[in-house]
């Protein structure tokens, strides 16, 4: 089985969860015997071994680069013997993304197309319309999600559902995810099946000092810290976790929260903050590498996790807390809840609740304890395996539908 | 050889928290009433639930029976929670099981008012537990108890040792295997260290294939006749002098449905045990008094009937379990000397030990005995609102100038 893997983000260049998922299911597809060839927009030097990572980029130019995130406008530079050609921003890349992954496709031999998120979509149907191959259309996160609820960007929105429309097949991380994208978008559910994110583990113990030096002083005075990570914006439901902190901080002032993450909500979050009057409280901390020590030191500083997300797919961010230590509170909108026990789960605009877990939290360390280690046993038995039989499973039903 | 049956039944309800948070505290001193319609955590609800599938429909079929065969008699323990409940909600059931005590064939357990585990964490509030639930029972049946069982069949050395001061003939635990050894469970014994009382093991076996199996389908003796379940109870241990089938009451109706067949199963079983001359059944004290001791049985570790293990580690198994009832029983002298008779009654509806077993996080194992008994979703929302209800206990402490 061949398969041609549209991404638009491998670790260490991720911004969030796909990325990771997206290497992880590829590694554990690819020690099943599925051989990949990874499509991305930009041109890195990888240490990726199990799979072939081709860059889309047209011929007459040697490389696209980025700078900074790869969602970001004007951080795409196409170059040529190392002179920077043009910027492209975020549209201007994704159409030509797609252009070069149809003539890249019309010169491959594949059994498959496996595109990830909007962004891919569009590459993906004009490859599935060049080759006749199947297409899979992964579903990580949909506009409904991200504009929280409401209709979202609309040429995004026509682009996922036109995609949508077009696969032989879609896979959505969750239920949540799938119910989504039945309700929403209108599609058959006996083509869309569940493929829950999940994690490879590791379980090396880190026992380097950690960065965040300020609160570790305050925690060995009894401070407890609060941490939530993920780009800050209305999908997030962070304004949510604001109205929790005031009520925990009224309730015990030595209780700290940490939100981490950049978006386009930093400066309305920090007002809300300082009309709480909880700045004291509450620290903002901007876009981070998400393989580097200050990500990982953030959940290492962690008492509790809170992901308040107003819709997630998955929201793999809450077992990576678990990975570092810490308990968590995650919305009962969101994917991960579906297949994690051992946490607290609260409805994102119950702030009262919210704030009595966290409180219980902090102030109950049996309580914290007992539901870590739970939770560290289910975060342990995560594996891509289950998963990733379902997707080969699918795989073949397409290729067997189409040929 | 004639053989009796020990067939006792256990019935109790606790006092649910509420859905608690701690915006709540400090502001409503109730914990126990939520109102909600169809909730689990309404006390009142599950109270007309369970009279109308299990204490009714049961009681009106004992009466029967206890009427109608003159060697047929059970033992009963019923706690002062549920006694409580059924008083404010439905005199009628509390009127039924009069009417079956009144019979004269019913014994009636000691055990401690509210169901607790004060035995491990109090004596002294044990103690007046104990003696408030004998109070109870000689108000409303006008008899005094002299059998014993502690909370969830819990039991070892001590306690024993304790029930034998105390003037108790009989005190009933688990035959667990590993601590009868060689011995049956089908005999009567004494506890180590103790002059007087005796003590009757239950049959887990027979007692579980009844109260556990007889409705499951995939059990290789589905389905369960009188027949067959007396002619095992013959069989077994064909010298052994007594069967102690030990179950909670509402296994007839509640955990085993009105249409698994279980009440016909109960109708028909006295009449079919009694079909031997040989046969009858016995109430514990009289299975004590009439019965010689075995041997001595030594239990100095802490055994209960639930559960795989046989342990306590159901109600305190994780650290937030040990955390919750800790900090309950810190607050004893202080309630005490309160003097306030409310605060009191709240402290010990929260001892009752279900509390701590909806924390229980053994899922993965025992998990679906766990989840059918909880109104929680998860064994730490039960932590957090039994915390916050603790928490409105110590702000009212502190009202009064107590300081926890």
């Amino acid at each position: 089985m061949k398969v041609l893997m549209l991404g638009w983000e491998l670790p260490p260049h991720h911004a969030g969860g796909m990325g990771i998922a997206c290497y992880q299911m590829c590694r554990g597809l690819s020690a099943t015997g599925v051989d990949i060839e990874f499509i991305l927009p930009y041109t890195a030097e990888f240490d990726i071994p199990f799979m072939k990572i081709t860059p889309a980029h047209h011929q007459s130019v040697d490389s696209v680069r980025f700078a900074g995130g790869v969602y970001d406008t004007k951080d795409f530079a196409v170059t040529k013997s190392q002179s920077i050609l043009g910027e492209l921003d975020l549209r201007q890349q994704h159409d030509l993304y797609a252009h070069n992954v149809a003539k890249l496709a019309s010169a491959k031999e594949f059994d498959i197309i496996h595109a990830h998120d909007w962004l891919t979509f569009k590459a993906a149907m004009l490859a599935k319309q060049v080759t006749g191959k199947p297409m899979i259309a992964h579903v990580h996160a949909t506009q409904y999600d991200q504009s929280a609820g409401g209709h979202g960007n609309p040429v995004v929105r026509e682009i996922e559902q036109a995609a949508l429309m077009m696969a032989d097949q879609v896979f959505a991380v969750s239920q949540h995810t799938k119910n989504v994208i039945v309700r929403e978008y209108g599609i058959n559910p006996d083509k869309v099946h569940v493929v829950h994110n999940s994690m490879d583990v590791t379980c090396d113990i880190d026992e380097s000092t950690n960065l965040h030096k300020y609160l570790e002083l305050m925690k060995a005075n009894g401070y407890k810290v609060v941490v939530s990570a993920g780009r800050k914006t209305i999908q997030k439901g962070l304004t949510h976790l604001l109205e929790a902190a005031r009520k925990v901080v009224d309730k015990n002032p030595k209780v700290l929260f940490l939100l981490a993450g950049g978006g386009e909500q930093d400066d309305e979050l920090l007002s809300l903050a300082a009309a709480y009057g909880i700045s004291r409280n509450v620290i903002f901390e901007g876009w981070m590498n998400g393989t580097g020590k200050p990500w990982r030191d953030t959940f290492r500083i962690a008492d509790v996790f809170v992901m308040p997300s107003v819709s997630e797919p998955f929201g793999l961010v809450a077992l990576e807390a678990i990975g570092y230590g810490a308990p968590v509170i995650v919305s009962k909108q969101s994917g991960v809840g579906e297949v994690l026990r051992n946490c607290y789960k609260v409805d994102f605009w119950d702030t009262d609740a919210m704030a009595d877990m966290s409180l219980a939290l902090c102030e109950r360390p049996a309580l914290a304890r007992t539901m870590w280690e739970e939770s560290y046993r289910e975060y342990q038995s995560q594996s891509w395996s289950k998963s990733v039989d379902i997707m080969r499973h699918r795989y073949h039903h397409a290729v067997g539908a189409s040929s | 050889m004639s053989k009796s049956i020990v067939l006792y039944l256990h019935a109790h309800q606790p006092w649910r928290v509420k859905p608690f948070s701690i915006f709540q505290a400090g502001q409503d001193h109730s914990y126990f009433n939520d109102e909600t319609e169809n909730k689990d955590t309404n006390n009142r609800f599950i109270i007309d639930k369970v009279a109308e599938k299990s204490y009714l429909p049961t009681n009106e079929v004992l009466k029967d029976l206890l009427v109608n065969h003159p060697n047929f008699k059970i033992s009963l323990s019923i706690t002062g929670t549920l006694i409580d409940q059924l008083e404010q909600w439905r005199p009628d059931v509390l009127q039924s099981f009069k009417e079956i005590v009144a019979t004269g064939k019913v014994e009636i357990v000691a055990e401690t008012y509210y169901h607790s585990l004060a035995f491990f964490y109090s004596r002294a509030e044990f103690v007046k537990q104990v003696a408030k639930h004998a109070n109870k029972i000689y108000e409303i049946f006008g008899v005094r108890p002299t059998s014993f069982r502690n909370t969830e069949l819990s039991y070892n050395n001590d306690l024993a040792y304790w029930a034998d001061e105390a003037g108790y003939q009989a005190i009933i635990t688990e035959g667990w295997d590993p601590v009868l050894g060689w011995r049956s469970p089908n005999y009567v014994y004494r506890p180590s260290y103790t002059e007087n009382i005796k003590l009757l093991m239950k049959n887990y076996r027979l007692s579980d294939d009844l109260a556990f199996r007889f409705s499951d389908r995939n059990w290789s003796e589905w389905p369960l006749t009188t027949e067959k379940y007396c002619h095992w109870l013959s069989e077994t241990e064909p010298n052994g002098e007594i069967v102690n089938l030990f179950m909670d009451y509402e296994t007839f109706g509640e955990h085993q449905w009105a249409d698994t067949g279980v009440f016909d199963f109960l109708r028909a079983f006295p009449a079919e045990w009694l079909k031997s001359p040989d046969h009858d059944f016995k109430t514990i004290t009289e299975a004590a008094r009439t019965c010689e001791p075995k041997d001595y049985v030594d239990i100095p570790q802490t055994i209960t009937w639930a559960d795989t293990e046989r342990d306590l580690t159901a109600w305190l198994g994780n650290p937030m379990q040990h955390d919750a009832i800790l900090a309950l029983y810190s607050l004893e002298e202080l309630i005490m000397e309160s003097d306030d008779p409310i605060l009191l009654e709240d402290w010990r509806r929260l001892q009752t030990s279900d509390h701590f077993y909806y924390m229980c996080t053994k899922w993965f194992s025992d998990g679906d005995v766990h989840a059918y008994f909880s109104p929680y979703t998860s064994p730490y929302d039960a932590f957090r609102f039994f915390m916050n209800a603790y928490r409105d206990v110590t702000y009212r402490l502190l009202e009064k100038g107590l300081n926890p």
